[in-house]
C-alpha cells in the first residue's frame, strides 16, 4: 500500500517485479483520484436535485398565490337615499340606522348600472352576484363612520366577487366553452363594460391580513390563524424551553448514571418518534377531559406542542451540553465553583447556542404541526380573531388546510399565499434564532 | 464515603524531618475506581513552601493521587476514596467539609491550559467574584493585578485585559491558569504536568514562575518530565503501580535513590 501511495520515480534498480510496480501504482492512483471526482459529483448532483426541487416547491407555490395579494373592485354609484336609511327622519338614530336594509341600496346601485339586466330574476341575481355578498356591511360601516353621507350618491369601491375577482385576475379563462366557467358570458359583458369606464382596479389585499377566516374567499384572511399560531408557539415555547433546558442540565450534568437515568434517556429519545397524533389523544384526555380547560384554547395547544417538542429540546439541548469541553468544568470546579455555578456560570451560556438551535427546530415543527390539534378542536372554522390565551383558535397550517378543502376556486389563490405566509413566518423565527445566537456567542 | 477507622495510629510514623511544618499529611490512602484499586496505602507529607513533585510512568497514580488533594475525585460517580487526608491538620473528607472551601484553599491547575473563554479579566476575577473575595470594582482589579504580576503575565497583558484568553499563546493560557488560581489565594496549588502542553521556551517560564510561587504557596507538581522534577521540586515522590515507592529529597532520590524500582525509573530502564 505504501508503495502504491508513493509516486513512480522513474524504474528502479531491480528486476522485471520491480519495473512493474510503478505503473501499477500509477493506475491505482488514478482510480483514486476517480473516485474522488465521481464522489464530488454525486454530492454535487444531490445539493442540485435538491436544489431545483426546493425551486420548484417555492416556484409553484408562488406562482399560484402571488395573485392573492390583491382584490379587484368595482366603482358603483350608491345613492345613501334617506327613506330607506333614516325613514323618521330627524336626528339620525344608531339603531335604526344599523337595521336598515343596505343590500337594497348595493342591488339598486347595481340596477342602476346596468338598467337593462333586470327584466328576469335570474339576471338580477347574477347582477348581484358582481360584487362580494359582504359589500352591505361596507356600506353600513360607512354611514356608521360619516352619517352625513346620507341623502347623496357616492362612488363607492366595492369587492368583486370571489368568482369575478378570479376572472379578473385571469384565473378564469375566457375562451373556455361557458358551461365549464363559473362566469357567465352576460357576466363578462357588464365586466368589460365596467373595465372600460374604468371602474375596475385591483388594490392591495389588505383584508387577507386584517381579517378572520369567512366563507367569503374575498373576506378569508389569515390575521385570526396567525394570531392563533402565536399565541398557540408562545404556550409551547414558555412551557417547553424551561423544562426542557432543565431537565437536559439535570440529566447532563447532576443525575447519577445509573439505570434509572438510562430508562430516562430511553423513553425520551422514544418519546421523540411517536407520531403526534398520539400527543393530541393526550391532550384530550388530560387537558381538556381532565383538567377541563377549554377546547380549541391556544393554551391546550400550546401544551400539546410543548409535550411534542420537549423531546426534541431535551435531546438537542443534551448534546450541545456534551459537546462543552469537560476541562471548562474541571477549570471552574477547580477554583471553588459549585456544581450550579459551573452549570450556570460555564456550561450553560457555552451550550446557548446549541440549546437555542434545538428550540427553533422544536418550535418549527410546532409551527407546522396540525394533527395533534385535531383531537383538541383547533382544527376548526373560527372566524373571530382570538384576544387570548383561551379563545377559541385555530392555527396557520389548520388555516392553510381548511382553505385547501373548501370548494370556491378563490381558495386557492389564497390557500397559496397562507403557504408563503407560514413560511415567511418559519423565516422570521430562524432569523430571530440566528440573531439570538450571534448575541449569545459575541458574549465570549 | 470515607472510612475514618484507618486511624493514624496503625500507621507507619511520619518522616520525622521536625523543622518543616506538614501542610498535608496523608495516611493510607486507598482509591478505587469501581473495582480496580488506584491508590494502595498512600502515606505521604506534603511540607510547607516547598515543590513537591510526583513522578512516575502513566497510570501510576500520581495525578489520581493529586486530586484526592482537593477531591476532585468527587466528580467521578464510581470513585472511592478511603484513608486520611488532613489539610493543616483537618480531615478534608469528612462530610461536614465545605468541598468549595476546600478548592479555594488548595487551587489546582490541568494538564491542558484551560482558560475560560471569556475575558483575561473575567478569567482571573472568576474566582474571586463567586468566593465574594473582592468589595467593589477597585478591590477587583487589584486581585487581578496582582494574580497577573505573580503569575508573570501582566506586562504582556495589561493593555488587553478585556480580550478573550482564549486568544493567547499555550504558555500564556497557562500562566492565566496559574494567576487565575492564586486569584482565590489559596495555600497549595496543585498542578497536573502543568507543561506538558507547552514548548521549552514556555515550560521554562513555568518553571521560573513556580520557583517564585513557593515563597508564597505549597505546591503539588505532577510531571513526567524528571528534568523538570529535579529543576523546580525539593522533595520528590515516586509512584509505581499505585504505590509510593520512594519519598525523599529530590537532590537525593535522583542521585542515591534506595528502591531498585526508582533507581529504574530515572535512568530510563523503564516506564
Amino acid at each position: 500500500m505504501t508503495d502504491a501511495a508513493m509516486p513512480p520515480t522513474g524504474p528502479p534498480p531491480g528486476g522485471v517485479a520491480d519495473i512493474r510496480r510503478p505503473t501499477i501504482a500509477h493506475a491505482h492512483l488514478r482510480r483514486r483520484y476517480a473516485a474522488e471526482r465521481r464522489f464530488k459529483l454525486y454530492g454535487l448532483a444531490s445539493i442540485a436535485v435538491a436544489g431545483l426541487v426546493l425551486l420548484l416547491l417555492i416556484g409553484s407555490i408562488v406562482s399560484k398565490g402571488y395573485s392573492a395579494f390583491w382584490q379587484y373592485y368595482v366603482q358603483i354609484d350608491i345613492t345613501f337615499a334617506a327613506e330607506e336609511l333614516n325613514p323618521n327622519g330627524g336626528q339620525v338614530e344608531d339603531t335604526t340606522v344599523r337595521s336598515a336594509d343596505y343590500l337594497k341600496l348595493v342591488r339598486d346601485g347595481l340596477k342602476h348600472a346596468f338598467p337593462d339586466a333586470t327584466k328576469s330574476r335570474r339576471d338580477r341575481r347574477a347582477l348581484y352576484g358582481l360584487v362580494s355578498a359582504n359589500s352591505d356591511v361596507v356600506l353600513r360601516n360607512m354611514v356608521l363612520d360619516d352619517p352625513s353621507i346620507i341623502g347623496t350618491t357616492r362612488n363607492v369601491w366595492l369587492k368583486l366577487s370571489d368568482d369575478m375577482d378570479t376572472f379578473a385576475k385571469g384565473n378564469i379563462k375566457r375562451n373556455l366553452p361557458e358551461s365549464d366557467r363559473r362566469v357567465s358570458d352576460q357576466e363578462i359583458g357588464w365586466y368589460d363594460i365596467l373595465a372600460s369606464q374604468d371602474r375596475i382596479t385591483a388594490r392591495f389585499n389588505i383584508d387577507l391580513f386584517r381579517n378572520g377566516d369567512s366563507r367569503e374567499p374575498e373576506e378569508a384572511g389569515i390575521y385570526g390563524a396567525l394570531i392563533g399560531s402565536i399565541l398557540t408557539l408562545t404556550v409551547t415555547l414558555l412551557v417547553s424551553f424551561p423544562i426542557g433546558v432543565m431537565t437536559a442540565v439535570y440529566l447532563e450534568e447532576f443525575a447519577p448514571k445509573n439505570r434509572w437515568t438510562d430508562l430516562i434517556e430511553v423513553n425520551i429519545n422514544n418519546l421523540a418518534a411517536v407520531p403526534s397524533i398520539v400527543f393530541g389523544l393526550l391532550g384530550l384526555a388530560v387537558f381538556l377531559n381532565f383538567f377541563g380547560l377549554p377546547r380549541s384554547a391556544p393554551l391546550v395547544g400550546g401544551l400539546v406542542l410543548a409535550l411534542m417538542t420537549l423531546p426534541t429540546i431535551i435531546i438537542t439541548a443534551r448534546s450541545a451540553l456534551k459537546a462543552v469541553p469537560p476541562s471548562i468544568r474541571e477549570a471552574a470546579l477547580g477554583l471553588g465553583a459549585s456544581p450550579l455555578q459551573v452549570v450556570a456560570h460555564h456550561v450553560l451560556p457555552l451550550a446557548m447556542p446549541g440549546v437555542l438551535t434545538g428550540t427553533i427546530i422544536g418550535m418549527a415543527q410546532a409551527l407546522g404541526e396540525t394533527a395533534p390539534l385535531l383531537m383538541i378542536g383547533m382544527v376548526a372554522f373560527i372566524v373571530d380573531v382570538p384576544q387570548g390565551f383561551t379563545d377559541p383558535a385555530t392555527v396557520l397550517p389548520v388555516q392553510i388546510y381548511i382553505w385547501a378543502d373548501s370548494p370556491e376556486r378563490a381558495f386557492v389563490e389564497r390557500t397559496s399565499a397562507a403557504i408563503m405566509i407560514l413560511l415567511g413566518f418559519l423565516v422570521l423565527m430562524n432569523l430571530v434564532a440566528v440573531v439570538l445566537r450571534r448575541k449569545f456567542e459575541r458574549r465570549w | 464515603m470515607n472510612d475514618l477507622t484507618y486511624a493514624t495510629e496503625t500507621a507507619p510514623p511520619p518522616e520525622m524531618d521536625s523543622a518543616k511544618i506538614a501542610k498535608i499529611v496523608t495516611r493510607n490512602v486507598n482509591v478505587y475506581y469501581g473495582d480496580k484499586q488506584a491508590l494502595i496505602d498512600v502515606n505521604l507529607d506534603i511540607y510547607e513552601h516547598e515543590v513537591t513533585a510526583l513522578i512516575g510512568p502513566s497510570g501510576c497514580g500520581k495525578s489520581t493521587y493529586l486530586r484526592c488533594l482537593n477531591r476532585m475525585n468527587d466528580v467521578i460517580d464510581i470513585c472511592r476514596v478511603t484513608g486520611d487526608i488532613l489539610l493543616d491538620g483537618q480531615d478534608v473528607y469528612t462530610s461536614d467539609l465545605d468541598v468549595v472551601q476546600l478548592r479555594a484553599q488548595v487551587g489546582m491547575v490541568f494538564q491542558k491550559p484551560n482558560p475560560f473563554p471569556k475575558s483575561i479579566y473575567d478569567n482571573v476575577a472568576y474566582g474571586p467574584r463567586i468566593h465574594g473575595l473582592a468589595q467593589g470594582r477597585a478591590e477587583l482589579d487589584t486581585i487581578v493585578q496582582q494574580s497577573l504580576e505573580r503569575a508573570g503575565l501582566w506586562k504582556e497583558v495589561q493593555d488587553r485585559l478585556d480580550e478573550p484568553g482564549t486568544g493567547l499563546s499555550g504558555g500564556q493560557q497557562q500562566r492565566l491558569c496559574i494567576a487565575r488560581a492564586i486569584a482565590v489565594n489559596p495555600e497549595v496549588i496543585l498542578m497536573d504536568e502543568p507543561c506538558s502542553a507547552l514548548d521549552p521556551i514556555a515550560t521554562a517560564r513555568i518553571e521560573e514562575l513556580i520557583d517564585e510561587l513557593r515563597e508564597n504557596y505549597t505546591i503539588v507538581i505532577v510531571t513526567h518530565s524528571m528534568q523538570q522534577a529535579a529543576r523546580v521540586s525539593q522533595r520528590t515522590a515516586f509512584f509505581h503501580l499505585g504505590e509510593l515507592v520512594e519519598v525523599g529529597e529530590t537532590e537525593h532520590i535522583f542521585t542515591n535513590p534506595s528502591d531498585s524500582r526508582t533507581q529504574g525509573y530515572i535512568t530510563g530502564r523503564f516506564g
